[in-house]
């Protein structure tokens, strides 16, 4: 349902605004995102980080327009170079998709169709959006299967996705996803079924063809090494909610929500002195479908008690700025919340800045 | 935690021993006569043991034969050539029924917490099923055990009669923790037992298991592919390529110091959560895959993807060595230019269990070693100074 109103003029390319998006089911009303809201521009990568089940694939599918408009409930804005992705038909959408945006997904060979060969589905995605001959479509194939690094790609092309190893396939769902040069990329755990070595040279592949197409990328990821290599910037999530977003510097050295101190705190890192034990979150993440009230990590945060009365239980806290460009959604003071974080970051044995 | 039974570790065996392990798996054809056409050579010629006590980490990517090794190691699987020691005895070739009283002696966590639990038994069915198996009647009863085995590994003994998918992820790990550690066992291998949880659980999993080891005494085969997991768990560490140990040391000169370039470039492959650390770092990126192990390649498995490689590492496989004590590698060409200056920040305060372990009589129980602080004395293993993230020399790094 597009309204009317000319949207205000915006500012980034890609703008977020309070998106939500609830799923109805038998056990009740899940609130897979709840008031999500970013903005980056193109030639940026924002990374999406939190656990299962904290709403941040959920969020890149409603930002692709893949959340089914018939099984849920779709709020607020994505406007993507000034056009409302919510509300829009599925034909809009469909032209919108592989030409404007495009999506990696997680697993590479359930993304692509097992009984066609790989230039079918690179030339189908070409045809979709552009009037070429069949000469035409299949040289751009083989010459995005260069560019992703796929040796001999006139031979490779007629093969199928299970000719490939995983790092390959991903490196064919990446040609195939950017073969129509789109200028929002939305890369949903690439990596998480390769192995390091391969992930590493994936993430590398990304990131030069980002800077060649100046694309604006969403990477949503659970792997904190990944976003510090990869993002510009970042949104932490945790319950549905963003609870902490900011430039990469303000979320790995100045970050006051206590989820993003515990997440930090608990993953083992090469490149520190090896803590005798990691410091863990206490408790398991919350079920969508039981939300907790008020602050949705409070059942897990050791800092409550610095809040007066019983406010973390009862209120919801806003996502406000502590300081230029760098929002937290927590109800400590700010003196609070920097005295967490140096308690917090002193004992990982690191300065905060 | 009553003592349900005095199983700590008396002879001066390890626990576990594994001599030029082999699993080759048959590649048979289709059609109406198979016949064999190929072996997948999982697992190729693997020599390591385990000491009391100690965790062993076994670190490399998926299809290089870590888990088929721990699997081997456990006699889950027959092994196709080598030996395989439990506690000084050979049970390589023992058959189910013989081995059934060593299986006390051993167990298994798995990966996947969602599929390693029958999710038609109760959680008090799951951990219990163990002493049922081996007909060991725990001082206290079979309830009574289950429940404190539930409160030490940080569940609530009020769940008896839960079933698995009441559970969360992390919390059924616990339950297959609780599960393998309910005989005290000398050695469990863990397989791959934080790879499937969040990063805020595996913290609690990991810690758990450390408790579990300095209480109890267990000895852990630790397979896993993600290297800062094992740093945190392990004594010693070994890394496989393609069913070969290519390097297998202590964990400090494996992340200070390692040899191998297949471990150079794992380490440099890994991504630290610090931005400004990580722009600032060397990366060594290996071309290609992982090769077939069907087809493994002549030489040195690795020279396909070595960028140091030269032609002899085409022709002649090198064979795994003691290049100083302690630190075993198989390479022509070990990488020793950076020699305590690696990616790795310096100092690593912590367990040597081997040695200190040496000390302990018979008839010590692992408890009193932890308690005297034995295991857990810092820095005394560490020759170096502490070192920032450094410089790797030219050359070899891009």
């Amino acid at each position: 349902m597009m309204t009317d109103l000319t949207p205000a003029p915006r500012r980034a390319y890609i703008e977020v605004e309070e998106l939500s998006v609830q799923f109805p089911t038998e056990d009740g009303l899940v609130r897979a995102v709840d008031g999500v809201t970013f903005a980056i521009d193109k030639g940026q990568t924002i990374a999406i980080v939190g656990e299962s089940g904290s709403g941040k694939s959920v969020t890149a599918q409603a930002i692709m327009g893949l959340v089914n408009s018939r099984t849920a409930d779709v709020t607020g804005h994505v406007w993507v170079d000034g056009q409302d992705i919510v509300g829009m038909t599925d034909d809009e959408l469909r032209k919108m998709r592989g030409r404007t945006m495009a999506m990696i997904f997680q697993d590479p060979m359930s993304s692509l169709h097992p009984f066609y060969r790989i230039g079918a589905q690179l030339t189908e995605a070409v045809n979709v959006h552009n009037k070429v001959s069949k000469k035409e479509a299949r040289d751009r194939a083989i010459e995005m299967l260069h560019k992703v690094g796929i040796p001999s790609p006139e031979k490779r092309i007629e093969d199928y996705p299970h000719q490939f190893s995983g790092g390959m396939r991903q490196r064919v769902m990446i040609a195939m996803a950017l073969i129509n040069s789109p200028s929002l990329l939305i890369a949903d755990e690439p990596t998480t079924a390769l192995d390091v070595t391969v992930q590493a040279q994936i993430m590398e592949l990304i990131l030069e063809l980002q800077q060649e197409y100046n694309t604006a990328v969403v990477l949503i990821t659970h792997d904190l090494g990944i976003v510090a290599d990869a993002a510009d910037q970042v949104a932490v999530m945790y319950g549905a909610r963003v609870v902490e977003s900011g430039v990469i510097d303000d979320i790995f050295y100045a970050p006051e929500m206590p989820y993003t101190l515990g997440l930090l705190a608990s993953v083992p890192r090469l490149n520190q002195v090896r803590a005798e034990r990691l410091d863990p979150i206490p408790g398991n993440p919350p079920s969508p479908i039981r939300l907790p009230s008020g602050c949705v990590f409070n059942p897990r945060c050791v800092y409550t008690d610095r809040v007066e009365g019983n406010l973390c239980a009862t209120e919801r806290p806003a996502l406000l700025p502590t300081a230029p460009g760098h929002m937290v959604r927590c109800h400590m003071s700010k003196a609070e919340r920097e005295a967490v974080a140096t308690i917090a970051l002193g004992a990982l044995g690191r300065e905060t800045t | 935690m009553t003592e349900i039974m005095n199983s700590s570790h008396t002879s001066g065996d390890p626990v576990l021993r594994v001599t030029d392990l082999k699993m080759h798996f048959p590649v048979r054809s289709k059609g109406l006569f198979p016949k064999t056409i190929g072996q997948v050579k999982a697992v190729d010629g693997v020599s390591f043991d385990v000491q009391p006590g100690e965790t062993l980490g076994l670190v490399g990517e998926s299809g290089c034969g870590k888990s088929t090794t721990g699997r081997t190691a456990l006699r889950l699987l027959e092994p196709t050539d080598g030996k395989v020691e439990m506690d000084g005895i050979d049970v390589t070739r023992m058959s189910a029924k013989e081995m059934v009283p060593l299986r006390r002696k051993a167990a298994m966590i798995f990966q996947d917490p969602y599929n390693a639990l029958n999710p038609r038994h109760t959680v008090g069915a799951i951990i219990g099923a163990p002493f049922a198996v081996q007909g060991v009647e725990p001082v206290g009863g079979v309830r009574a055990a289950v429940r404190d085995l539930m409160d030490r590994v940080g569940l609530n003994p009020e769940h008896y009669n839960r079933y698995p998918a009441e559970f969360s992820g992390g919390q059924r790990q616990r339950i297959g923790i609780a599960r393998a550690v309910a005989l005290r066992p000398h050695f469990i291998v863990c397989d791959e037992p934080v790879s499937a949880l969040d990063v805020s659980i595996q913290a609690q999993v990991i810690n758990l298991l450390r408790d579990l080891q300095d209480e109890f005494g267990i000895a852990y085969l630790f397979v896993a592919h993600d290297l800062a997991v094992v740093r945190q768990i392990s004594h010693r560490v070994a890394v496989m390529y393609l069913g070969h140990v290519m390097e297998l040391t202590s964990r400090e000169d494996l992340y200070a110091r390692p040899l191998h370039p297949y471990t150079h470039a794992l380490l440099s492959a890994i991504p630290v959560p610090d931005p400004r650390a990580q722009k600032n770092r060397e990366h060594i990126l290996l071309s290609g895959d992982l090769p077939s192990p069907v087809n493994p390649p002549s030489g040195c498995v690795f020279h396909t993807r070595c960028f140091v490689a030269q032609d002899i590492c085409k022709v002649d496989k090198p064979v795994i060595r003691e290049f100083e004590p302690g630190h075993q590698v198989a390479c022509h060409f070990p990488i020793t230019e950076y020699l305590g200056s690696t990616p790795i920040v310096g100092p690593d305060p912590g367990l040597t269990a081997e040695s200190e372990l040496e000390g302990m009589q018979d008839g010590d129980s692992m408890e009193q070693a932890a308690e005297s602080d034995l295991i857990h004395e810092p820095g005394t293993n560490y020759k170096d100074g502490p070192d920032s993230l450094i410089d790797p020399g030219p050359g070899l790094w891009r």
